[in-house]
Order: C-alpha cells, then structure tokens, then sequence
C-alpha cells in the first residue's frame, strides 16, 4: 500500500521545515507554503517523510496510506 | 591543620551528593538559558544555509529535556544528601520545608512550571495548539524562578564563578526576551508592555537586593537554614574550616556565621 504527503492548508503556518527535511518532495511557494510531491512516498524516503512530518511545528503535515478503492 | 585542605574535604568533608547537587544546579541554569535562547531564534524563524530551521528547532528541544535530566539529578541529588533536610515532597510542594523553606520552595515553583511545560510539550498533538502555547509561555515565568532560587538557596554565591555565571546568563536571557518581544511589535501591545515591564522590574528588584541579600552578612541565618545546623556550622569551624565551609555553604572569609 503506499503512502503519500498530505498538507492540512488550515493548520499550516508556512513554518518551511518539511522543505528543510524533505527537499525531494516538497518545495515552498514563494509565500513559504508547501508544493507537496504527490507521487508515492518511495521506500528510500520514507524514513526523512516520517522524520519531516513529525518536525512539523503545527502538525500540518500527513502520511496518509492508499485506501484500496471499492 | 597540616592535612591538605582537599584531602581533608574528600575525607570528612560533605558528601558527594552536596558537590553534586551544587554543579547539577549550576548546570540546569546554563542549560535553560540556552533552550530558553533557542526558543526565542525558533519562534523569530530564525535560519540560515548552517543553520536551517529544524536544527534549531531540535536543538531547543534536546537542550530542554537535557536541562530537565540535570534537574532530576539537582532534585535526587538533594534529597540523598544527609546534610540539608530536604525532602523529595519539598522538591515538589514549595514552601513546606524546613531548610530555607522560601528560597528552596521558588526552587519547587521553577520545576513544577517546567514540568507543565514538559507534559503540554509531551501531549501537544492531543491538545489544541493555543493551549500547548499558553502553557510553553510558563517557561518564561520558571526562568527568573529558578534564578532567584539559585541566589537564596545556592551555595556558591559568593564564590566568584557562580555570581559571574548567573549575571552572564541573566544578560543572555534579558536579551533574548527583549529579542521576542521587538517581533511582531505593535501586535498584542498590552502583553508585550507587561512583559517588558516585568522585565525590568525584575532586573532592577534582583540589583537592589543582591548586596543585602545573599551577598550580604548572615544570609544563611537570614534565609531560613534550621538554627541546629548554623549551630554545627560554628562548631565544627574549630575542627575543620573547610568542612563547615562547605556544608553551610558560606565562604572561608565568613565573619562568625552563628
């Protein structure tokens, strides 16, 4: 099942660190707000996704898993 | 006395626990002047190529929970020392104890707040984020606390290093303040007046009691150390000067401490 970045744009502060964390899959907009990747989280990557999540000041950023779709 | 004064010290002098709970005490205050320091760079979004902003961010966050570990060990350490009657229950519940049941209570206060702060810290995912910074603000509070238990309860006053530790940390902290409270000003103007006010309050109170107060004649006495164990400060200062140096923590000059 894979896992992909999810941004809360409610509780997000443009704090920037997820970018610090995770450059290869986000990147700030020119006000500091995250451009999230979308793709799948590759497997390599999971661990600085964790990491950058977790860094998050306002805990705006998700992993979220794949529902399988019925 | 012809036993060299160390060796003296290390053999009938205070236990290890009394130099412990010195240093650890000593060190707690370093370490919260710094995570209170990298607070301050965290909340300005401070970051540079050397020092992006979860650096930062984790460093305030390790020199916390490294300054609550030397706490742990200031407060144990107290405790198991035979000399001082504190209690882990004074360690906690300020103002019942009975060695300067004053000094050593803002002591309990300064902990309690760092406490709070540590558990709001510890649950912020479950709780709402106005909350979690309401509560973190009470670390601004346990800092001068903390400073002021050191000054009455602290050992080293009038030694030197100690007096010259406090005062360089107080200027560090004192910036940092005047630091967070110049961002985003004019927003919130009562609340930053209050704490600007606060602080100058508290630097000009600390000024003007410093000489009279722990630098002053007869502290120990006038800060609440039981009168059985000023009495065996006198006594034993026949036998061995050093011992009783340490023990009531007055300095070797000290003029007849009764």
């Amino acid at each position: 099942m894979a896992e992909r970045l999810r941004v809360n744009p409610i509780a997000c502060e443009a704090h920037g660190m997820c970018a610090e964390l995770l450059p290869e899959m986000i990147s700030l907009d020119e006000w500091g707000y995250p451009i999230i990747d979308e793709h799948p989280i590759p497997p390599e990557l999971a661990e600085l996704a964790r990491r950058a999540a977790q860094a998050c000041p306002t805990f705006a950023l998700l992993i979220q898993r794949d529902r399988p779709r019925g | 006395m012809n036993v060299s004064p160390i060796l003296h010290a290390a053999t009938t002098g205070p236990s290890a626990y009394w130099y412990l709970t010195r240093s650890s005490g000593a060190v707690t205050l370093l370490l919260l002047t710094l995570t209170l320091t990298l607070g301050v760079v965290d909340v300005r979004r401070f970051s540079s190529p050397a020092w992006p902003r979860f650096v930062v961010d984790s460093l305030h966050r390790t020199a916390s929970l490294l300054a609550l570990a030397f706490l742990a060990i200031h407060i144990l350490t107290s405790v198991l020392d035979s000399f001082a009657p504190i209690s882990l229950i004074d360690a906690f519940i300020p103002f019942t104890g009975t060695y300067r049941p004053f000094w050593l209570g803002l002591g309990a206060v300064a902990s309690d707040l760092m406490l709070a702060v540590l558990i709001t810290s510890l649950l912020r995912r479950r709780m709402g984020h106005a909350t979690w910074r309401a509560t973190h603000w009470l670390a601004y509070a346990s800092w001068p606390i903390a400073l002021l238990h050191g000054f009455g309860t602290g050992s080293d006053v009038k030694g030197t290093w100690l007096l010259a530790l406090s005062i360089g940390c107080l200027i560090v902290v004192i910036a940092a303040v005047l630091v967070r409270i110049a961002d985003g000003w004019p927003r919130d103007i009562g609340r930053r007046a209050a704490a600007l006010g606060g602080t100058g309050v508290f630097t000009l109170g600390l000024l003007l009691w410093l000489p009279g107060g722990p630098l002053g004649k007869e502290w120990a006495r006038r800060s609440g150390t039981p009168a059985n164990l000023l009495g065996h400060s006198s006594a034993s200062s026949s036998r061995s000067n050093i011992n009783s140096v340490v023990s009531t923590g007055e300095p070797s000059s000290s003029e007849g401490e009764k």
